[in-house]
Formats: structure tokens, sequence, C-alpha cells
């Protein structure tokens, strides 16, 4: 089955196409969460352009492809911007994003669009339904597919969250793959004061899981963290990956504020931040 | 020879495993009380014990069902929709192929209190788009039931058990799934009263009656085992000729039988009364099955009065 495999300047490049596709795309639907889709967006492209295989075509899926759950699913720009570059939705579909009769609903939807897997944007369900995903693939014999879930830090002050993470442990999911997008904000401030969380990485460790600690904008150490989840399949605890990242990464005067979280870019916000993100890509080599 | 429908459901549930390999079957630590642990003896490669995390038990079936399995999820009724969060956006809004098997509904499970009864379970789930929801009167029922939910059925759905055995009323020959059955005929075809029951509310409804009949008031029963979709054409031409209609279950008199039945009556401009009997907006409590059921009012015998009494 074939993967994508970009390098980690490839993805650097693609990301900022990516980040310019979320910001319009929120221009466009005048709503929406900026913040938690920049910060996920280098580790989602990581995920879907590097390590996920049997997604590079949408004409020709099979069953025993790697799946991807947005358990945090306000990101879901991020999702769409991704899905868009791979043909499973029309670049001309993203401006439908939160129209009365899209399929690019608020939040992900299963029924309206199957390959975001699950329905989600109720913070905490996503892992259990990757775990439930990861089983079936084994129970289907499918012994090279895997699950990625990509969770937000806030949202794991959801119990059930930990439940899964108990459960995971208990069924030895080597083949499943959560990463933590920990851009320390939520919409009341910061996560480290609404509900701290720390020592993230001690207590999913305790919890009988792998653990990889990372800067979630850092290409080249995502890779390295994936990799190392490929070669782990034959052991027998699931991997999470604690992502540092930055709300807002990559538009300046978006970075760092929690006032990002829920608020869509004006036309003159987007323009200038498309800028930054432009000029970016140009110095990484882009055009 | 009578038997508690979890009972039943758990031997079903067992056989459809012999044929049905996509079946998977998920317990939050009460496969013994579920009879889920028929299937687990049975096929323990295909039945994954949970522990006592329900929200967990009901992601994960959804995560199951998009790999193609059937997963049937067991607990008490009241845990289970107890996460109606989960159930309302991972299973029933993701579109997921699931069977939610929900066992100690009501009253009737006496000593162990509110805690432990499903008494809202049934509002909670007919609440949710694409959700169907069922509940046997007996264990013919109950396999008649499963067959429908592991052959036909597809989308989520919701089955409300009994932990007290039941009597047999099911005829096999007339049974016809999602539609309300006749379980008794009256003595006079213009019977004035006329009760629908659904699980364990159709035996207080037979036995109500039975005293009714002996008074020389003619009473005829139907037992309503689909909640949702709900048979509204099937009991337009059963109270045809009631005064009286009278809804029986061991479930909240919210959003249940009653409703259904209500919201039937309404929409068609009947200008039926109907006697709602159920748990009246209240909670449940410790006590003998028995006289739970007296208390509440739900008991063939109090019923029988309370229609008597109506019909003055």
């Amino acid at each position: 089955m074939i993967r994508i495999m970009k390098s980690a300047k490839d993805l650097a490049l693609l990301s900022c196409e990516f980040r310019i596709s979320i910001l319009e795309m929120l221009r466009d639907a005048k709503s929406g969460h900026p913040g938690g889709s920049l910060s996920a967006i280098d580790l989602m492209t990581a995920v879907w352009f590097h390590s996920m295989k049997g997604v590079n075509d949408p004409k020709h899926l099979k069953d025993d492809r790697d799946r991807f759950v947005l358990s945090k699913g306000h990101g879901v720009p991020a999702l769409y911007a991704i899905l868009a570059n791979l043909g499973f939705i029309e670049k001309s579909e993203l401006p439908t994003l939160r129209r009365t009769g899209s399929r690019l609903q608020g939040h992900p939807d299963r029924v309206r669009l199957p390959i975001v897997e699950a329905s989600t944007g109720s913070l905490g369900q996503g892992l259990s339904v990757a775990q439930g995903i990861a089983m079936g693939q084994r129970l289907n014999g499918y012994s090279n597919a895997r699950t990625f879930c990509l969770l937000g830090d806030g949202e794991i002050q959801e119990g059930q969250v930990w439940e899964s993470a108990l459960s995971c442990a208990k069924y030895k999911l080597s083949n499943l793959c959560a990463i933590l997008d920990a851009n320390d904000a939520q919409i009341d401030g910061k996560v480290s004061e609404v509900m701290p969380l720390e020592p993230l990485a001690d207590k999913w460790r305790s919890f009988g899981w792998n653990v990889i600690e990372l800067d979630g904008h850092d290409y080249p150490a995502i890779l390295k963290a994936l990799d190392q989840f490929e070669k782990d399949q034959k052991s027998d605890k699931p991997l999470f990956i604690v992502a540092r990242t930055v709300k807002g990464k990559g538009v300046s005067f978006m970075e760092h504020k929690i006032e990002w979280h829920g608020v869509a870019p004006k036309a003159e916000e987007c323009e200038r931040a498309v800028a930054e993100v432009k000029k970016y890509a140009l110095s990484l080599g882009g055009n | 020879m009578s038997k508690a429908t979890r009972q039943a459901f758990g031997e079903s549930l067992a056989a459809w495993g012999e044929k049905r390999k996509d079946i998977v079957v998920l317990d939050a630590d009460l496969a013994k009380s579920t009879k889920s642990e028929l299937f687990m003896k049975k096929f323990p490669e295909r039945f994954f014990e949970m522990g006592i995390s329900e929200a967990n038990m009901i992601g994960v079936a959804s995560g199951l069902a998009f790999q193609g399995k059937l997963p049937f999820l067991c607990s008490f009724g009241a845990f289970l929709t107890g996460r109606y969060d989960t159930i309302r956006l991972s299973v029933a809004y993701a579109g997921a192929n699931v069977r939610l098997i929900g066992t100690h509904a009501g009253v009737g499970i006496g000593d162990d209190g509110h805690s432990q009864m499903g008494l809202e379970d049934v509002a909670l789930m007919r609440a949710l788009p694409t959700m169907g929801v069922f509940q046997p009167a007996d264990e013919i029922e109950t396999a008649l039931i499963m067959d429908h939910l592991v052959e036909k059925w597809s989308g989520p759905a919701y089955l409300r058990l009994t932990r007290q055995s039941l009597p047999i009323y099911t005829d096999k020959a007339n049974w016809r799934a999602e539609k309300i059955h006749h379980v008794r005929k009256p003595s006079n075809p213009n019977a004035p009263v006329v009760l629908l029951g659904s699980g364990a509310g159709t035996q207080e409804a037979m036995k109500a009656a039975e005293i009714l009949e002996s008074k020389g008031i003619a009473a005829s029963v139907f037992n309503a085992h689909c909640l949702k979709p709900y048979d509204t054409k099937g009991t337009i031409d059963a109270i045809a000729n009631a005064k009286l209609v009278v809804s029986v279950e061991d479930h909240s008199v919210i959003g249940g039988l009653g409703a259904c039945i209500e919201e039937t009556l309404a929409a068609n401009g009947s200008g039926k009364k109907l006697m709602k009997i159920g748990v009246q907006d209240l909670f449940g409590e410790s006590g003998e099955p028995d006289e739970l059921f007296d208390k509440f009012g739900i008991s063939g015998k109090i019923v029988a009065e309370s229609v008597a009494r109506a019909l003055k």
C-alpha cells in the first residue's frame, strides 16, 4: 500500500499551503477556530503525508488503510485543507465550510464525509473511537494497519479519555498512535491554570503507554517519532506523543493568543496573515 | 418455564455468534448480569471486557462498527443511557451500526433501588434521530427482536431488557417486527378498554384485563415491542372502538410507551382518553418488585382499579 513519505522540508512547505487554506476557509465562514487549527496542522501534515498508508488515492481506498481520527473536532479546518489537497474534497468546496447543506460541517461529520472516520466535537470521545478502530483492524487481520488520533490538551480533562487510556494499554494496541496538540490554551485560559495536566508524559507512561515528547512544529522531530511508532509495532504498547505547540502558530498576531481560539479573521486580518505565511514559505525556498 | 428477557437475549446472542462472525460483544463488568457471558464463554476472542467504563465502551463499539463489525454493547440501561453525550455523538450522529443493550429495566428489579433502575432510558433513546428502540415482553419476543436486529435493522438501536422473568404472550405466527401485537382478545369485540403494554408492562396489562373481564368490563390487550419507529397506524386501528386507552409500562410516563400513544392520538386528532400507567415523574426505590409495582400503580390489580374508576 502506497504512502506519500514527504521530507521534512516538503512538509513544512506543504503546511504553509494548508495554513493559508485554513485562514481563507475561516475568513469565508466568518466563524471557526484558527488557533487550534494552526497549532495542529504541522502534526497532521506529518501524519497524513509521511506516515499514513493507503490515503493517497481517494478513488481506490482499501479497507485495510490507515485511519485518522480528529478528536479535537474544532480543528477540522486543518483536516479539510489536507483532504482537499489529497482530492477527497474539491478545493472549490472549501468556501462552503459551515454553510447550510455543506459536507464541511463546523465539526467532523462521518455520515456526510466518511473519510473523517469519527464524528467529533463534543470533546473527549475520539480516542475511544480510535481505540475501537484499532481493535477492529486487529480483528480483521489488517496486521499493517494503524490508527492515528489527534487530541487537544484541554480536551483530555474529559474523563472518557482516561477510560480509553487504561483500555488501550490493556488491549496492547501498538497499532494506535495518539498525538496531543499541547498548545496550553483553552477557552477560559491557559490549560495549566484552568485544569493542570502535568506531568503529562509521566501520567501516560504510568498508564502503560510509550511516550515521546517533542516540539509539535519541529518536522524532523515529528518524523522521527512517527518512524519510531512504526518500528515499535511489535511492542505491546500504544504510543502517546506529547507535542508542545503554539496556538495560532505561523501567524504572529495570533500566536499564544487565547482570543484566537474561536474567532475567524476578517478579510484584512486574513490578508496580513496569509502574507506572513507566504513570506515564510519563500524563506523555505517555496514559491 | 418463564425466563427473564435478559436471559433470552444472552441465549440468542450466543446462537447468533455461531452464524455471524462479524458480531462482537462488549460489556462493562456486568457480563454475568446482562447475560453477555453466554456469548463470552463460546467466543472469547470476540468478547471484550471493557471494565467499569461505559462511555469508553460506547466509543469503542462505534470504532468497531466502522471496521465492519456488528457490536452488541451491554450494561444496565441506567448506566448505558447515562452516557448520553457519547451515544448521541459517537454512535447516533456518526451513524454507527451498534446495538445498545440495556438490562435491569424499571422498578421491577426491586431491591437495588433507583440508581440501578432504567427508568428514563426509553425517553432518552427515543429522542435521538435514527435510534431504534425495542422492548420485548417475553423470551420468544426477545429472540424475534434479536433476529430483526441482526438480520434487518441497520443503524443504531437500543434494546431494553428485564432482570425478572416474564410469562409468554407472544404468538409467533402473528408477530410482525415493528408492529404492535394483539395478545389478548376481549370477550366483546367492542371492548371499552384497550390496554397497550410494553416489556414488563404487558404482563400487568394482561392481569388487569383479566380482573376487568371478571367484573364484566371487556378489555383488549396489545403489546408494543417497538417504541421507535412506533406503530401509529396499528395503534389507531387497535383503539378504534375504545372508550379508554391505557398504556402500561415500567418506565417513566414521560417519553415512553405512554408518550408514543399520546403523540399518536394527538397527531391523528383522536379524542380518545388515555390513561398513562407507569412511573409518574418519580424516582424509583428499593423494595420487593411486587410491592413496588403496587406502590407505583403499575401492578395489574392497581391498573384494574384505576381503569374501573375512570369508567364510572
